[in-house]
């Protein structure tokens, strides 16, 4: 078992049901309890769609257990079949109904649909959410797809390509997908099937016939992409273009892989480069951010923090397990332990631990935030309605560096507010940890922690050890009050700084001299 | 004793013998998991955990996430694959993850086990569970267990499971005389006009249930009686009938017939005269009549059909047909208690079509029929019904929204003529 306050991913049937959700004419039948309709209101709620998920649950309940589940499940696929006529029909459980092992592939076989019935074994218990979408896309593609006609003479039509990926309830996915297409089509690049969004089982069958992929999320489409390379030696692109130096790989990429060239104004409305460069953006030099998502948006928002945003990456993490590979090579590129886990609570401590300027993370991580008083920008799943924006909000392309760069300033106090904060302490209105004056009176100031910091280390020791436990120096009270000078966002920093500063040297009490020593000892 | 029911009777009796349309099928509700995102904030030294999957984590962080949370008051055990293969023995499993809590929240007073469709059918025995853990714990932290599986329970029912997992914990009464008890969460402000009108009646021993504090539970005695605010509370009554209290049959604290009608049940049960009762009620009745009054002009003759959800239907039911005038088309409810919905069911007018359970899409073939002015339904409905040119009240917000007692009845009147004016306030 585990303590699970909140978690960031559903369990694998929402992931088949983004992809369900996703498409036209397909439909989903879930041996599912009563009450995980609930699943319905991701859709119709938080990404406000006009109309039901094509998914059927048979709802069972207590009484129910008693008779034949299995009927209910075979008259609840007849009467989907019947009432909706899809053109192909997904079948499978939610995990009590995988406790009570009715078979549905095996159910649904034997009512002999006229139209393909795929089966998906989704185990609940050990998998989850990204990865049942990645395998219900997967099964959908391999069951469906056609071997393309030989066609004559290739060069006659202008490169075409696949976008796989985005679904329903991605992250930004109507938006990057918007933005990517443009940017393939003033390339000279047709796009031929997007998929799963708003693709119809005709599509699907018709993804052999496009000269190579374009993966836009890797944690739903690298299975189907990688099989589709095999099958059909369909070449995909592996650069997510989130930021604009990896925009520009991406176009390279793909250029190479049409084999056009790339025209000189694509990045014309580009300005998150300038605005950058613009001196009023020298404060956000070294800032230090910590960042948790999925794999590969937090892996493309280091690169872009970094490089484009001149932040420093004070820790980063993924609770995607499959993807960890690639987040353990870039913490290795910023110097900084990986945190590869779907744990909140490790991550709070990881961040607590720290104390990142800015956090960049899910809509978990607001929570985090919101206990310790640090700014906070969404830059992954999950999120919550308020990241399904009515505007157009891409995170990739050109346009997405625009939003990333708003999106992430945003939240942090700005310039002259910051300077002044640090010379005089004791406005009324401008005071210490009061929130950053153009967010209103909205943000709240940071909540002390209830827990007693002992027991926060021996967490913290248990939880992660590359951590280093302080333990028996006190603070003298000259130098606590000297210790809160320092602007409250990097005071934490400097408290752990001094503390640790203090064991290694052996000092049982912390002065106003030690304060100072360590700020020497750490900005060598 | 009852007095002899005459047969042929039932005009007078609105909807008490009508035939109700009893459905199976795919049913779009929540499961009682829900009622935590309530109940955590009524009672707010409880903790409420969840032992089951992903699944049901994801449910009440979808619902509840929304909000940022400095310190969740909600969360869940997950059970893993080692759970289930019985490598792990769950109850140890159970107790380090309580363990965990409880050291990370020392301010937790009462905790919690809820229990989930998985835990149910791996059969894990939650209340044992509690009974270990509340000995473990004492007098720090208090554990109980109840199920608010979607298995077993429907949305609201989930309050009910919870309720009734307090009552044995109630204390005994000591004060000698006529006690009475308030059943159901009510918000803070309703509880406290309710109470001022109790009060000024001359009823001064009555407490609410649930409490705002889990220390400050009320004692329940031989003269104590029950009055439910809620119509979902069927197992808390059962429990507090197992317990020597009294049930008061009334109908439920909505708009002012009902408030009214609650009241007087209230008012017989302590002897209070009618003079007096009309004294204290007369002045909030009437506001409440011409708050309302101020919707009837929109909504009457305006049809309505309500889909299953809380079993507050049938009450919303008899308000919108008595005070605002509108045309019941089909009322349904997941869960149809026939003793404690008699005194509501008796003033429906008997041509109402009610239904207990459901069979979605039939029931939805049905609106396509009937072409409802107004559909009440849920969340997952809602907007997929508004694309398609009805127009809805989303249900929950009736479970989240302070409704009952004289004040609130033109707000509660105002839930149901909002949808309506907004369609004709947007020109786009």
């Amino acid at each position: 078992m585990q303590l699970t306050l909140w978690t960031y991913e559903g369990p694998p049937h929402v992931g088949a049901m983004r992809v369900a959700t996703a498409m036209t004419d397909v439909h989903y039948v879930l041996h599912a309890p009563q009450g995980d309709t609930y699943a319905d209101l991701l859709f119709t709620m938080i990404e406000r769609l006009p109309r039901r998920p094509p998914v059927t649950y048979t709802t069972f309940q207590a009484r129910d257990l008693g008779g034949d589940t299995a009927q209910l499940f075979k008259d609840a696929v007849s009467s989907a079949f019947e009432r909706f006529q899809p053109k192909a029909v997904l079948v499978g459980s939610s995990c009590t109904a995988e406790l009570i092992q009715d078979d549905p592939g095996g159910l649904a076989q034997a009512l002999n649909l006229p139209v393909p019935v795929i089966p998906l074994e989704l185990p609940a218990y050990q998998r989850k959410e990204n990865w049942g979408a990645a395998e219900t896309f997967y099964q959908l593609v391999r069951r469906l797809v056609k071997t393309p006609d030989p066609v004559p003479s290739p060069s006659a039509r202008k490169p075409r390509c696949n976008i796989l990926g985005p679904t329903a309830l991605g992250f930004r996915h109507r938006d990057d997908v918007r933005e990517i297409s443009q940017l393939l089509q003033a390339l000279g690049v047709d796009v031929a099937v997007v998929a799963p969004l708003n693709a119809s089982v005709q599509d699907l069958q018709n993804l052999a016939q496009a000269d190579f992929n374009v993966v836009l999320y890797p944690e739903v489409a690298n299975t189907t992409a990688q099989w589709l390379e095999r099958q059909f030696s369909q070449p995909y692109t592996r650069v997510m273009p989130i930021g604009v130096t990896a925009t520009r790989e991406f176009i390279k990429e793909v250029a190479t892989l049409a084999g056009v060239d790339i025209p000189p104004d694509l990045e014309k409305n580009s300005r998150s480069v300038w605005f950058s460069r613009s001196v009023d953006s020298t404060y956000l030099t070294g800032k230090r951010v910590f960042l948790f998502g999925d794999a590969s948006h937090v892996v493309a928002a280091a690169r872009f923090a970094t490089e484009e945003m001149g932040f420093d990456v004070a820790g980063i993490g993924t609770y995607s397990r499959e993807f960890a590979r690639e987040v353990r090579d870039a913490a290795k590129k910023y110097h900084v332990e990986p945190l590869i886990t779907d744990d909140y609570l490790l991550v709070e401590e990881q961040i607590k631990s720290l104390h990142p300027e800015l956090i960049l993370g899910t809509q978990m991580e607001r929570h985090i935030a919101k206990r310790l008083g640090i700014p906070c920008a969404v830059i992954s799943a999950p999120v919550h309605i308020q990241d399904y924006p009515a505007r157009y909000a891409p995170q990739m392309g050109f346009e997405g560096a625009n939003v990333l760069f708003d999106t992430w300033v945003y939240p942090l106090m700005m310039g002259l507010e910051e300077h002044l904060l640090g010379m005089f302490r004791e406005d009324f209105e401008f005071h210490d940890g009061a929130a950053p004056s153009h967010l209103g009176s909205a943000r709240s100031q940071p909540t002390e922690s209830k827990v007693p910091l002992k027991m926060e280390i021996d967490q913290i020791v248990v939880s992660n050890p590359s951590v280093v436990p302080i333990t028996a120096t006190s603070w003298s009270t000259d130098a606590e009050k000297e210790l809160g000078k320092i602007p409250f966002f990097v005071r934490g920093k400097a408290r752990r700084n001094t503390e640790r500063f203090a064991m290694e040297h052996g000092l049982s009490t912390i002065t106003v001299e030690t304060l100072y020593d360590a700020k020497a000892h750490f900005s060598r | 004793m009852n007095a002899i029911i005459p047969i042929r009777r039932e005009e007078a009796l609105g909807c008490t013998n009508t035939q109700v349309l009893s459905e199976k099928g795919q049913r779009e509700v929540f499961c009682g998991l829900t009622g935590i995102i309530w109940l955590h904030r009524k009672i707010q030294d409880a903790f409420f955990l969840v032992v089951g999957s992903r699944t049901c984590a994801h449910l009440i962080q979808s619902a509840a996430g929304v909000m940022i949370f400095a310190e969740p008051r909600f969360g869940t055990a997950i059970i893993d694959e080692r759970d289930l293969a019985g490598i792990a023995d769950a109850n140890e499993e159970l107790d380090r993850v309580v363990s965990e809590l409880l050291v990370r929240r020392q301010d937790i007073k009462l905790l919690f086990l809820v229990g989930s469709c998985p835990s149910e059918v791996i059969k894990l025995d939650l209340s044992r569970a509690a009974d270990r853990l509340s000995r473990q714990h004492l007098p720090r932290t208090k554990v109980l267990s109840y199920s608010g599986s979607g298995i077993e329970t429907t949305f609201t029912q989930g309050e009910d499971a919870c309720l009734a997992s307090l009552v044995p914990t109630l204390p005994s009464r000591t004060v000698e005389g006529k006690h009475l008890l308030i059943v159901g969460t009510l918000a803070d402000v309703v509880e406290d006009q309710l109470g001022a009108l109790l009060r000024k009646m001359g009823i001064e021993r009555f407490d609410f249930f649930p409490p705002r504090k889990s220390t400050d539970l009320p004692a329940i005695g031989p003269e104590t009686v029950c009055l439910l605010a809620q119509p979902f509370l069927a197992d808390t009554a059962k429990q507090l009938e197992a317990r020597g209290v009294k049930r008061l049959s009334a109908s439920f604290p909505l708009g002012a017939e009902g408030t009214t009608q609650w009241l007087k049940v209230a008012a017989k049960a302590f002897g209070i005269d009618d003079r007096r009762f009309d004294d204290v009620t007369q002045a909030p009745r009437q506001r409440a009549i011409q708050s309302v009054a101020r919707h009837q002009a929109q909504l009457k003759g305006k049809s309505i059909s309500f889909l299953p959800d809380s079993q507050l239907e049938i009450p919303l039911a008899r308000f919108v047909y008595q005070e605002l005038q509108m045309n019941l088309l089909e009322v349904g409810t997941p869960y149809l208690h026939r003793q404690i919905m008699a005194p509501e069911l008796e003033q429906l007018p008997s041509s109402t079509r009610l239904s207990e359970g459901q069979s979605l899409e039939l029931q939805l073939d049905r609106c396509d029929a009937d072409q409802p002015d107004l559909i009440v339904c849920g969340l997952g409905l809602a907007n997929p019904l508004e694309a398609r040119g009805f127009t809805t009240k989303w249900s929950i917000e009736l479970v989240f929204t302070p409704i009952q007692g004289y004040e609130q009845a033109g707000d509660l009147a105002g839930l149901f003529s909002r949808p309506l004016l907004r369609k004709l306030k947007l020109v786009a």
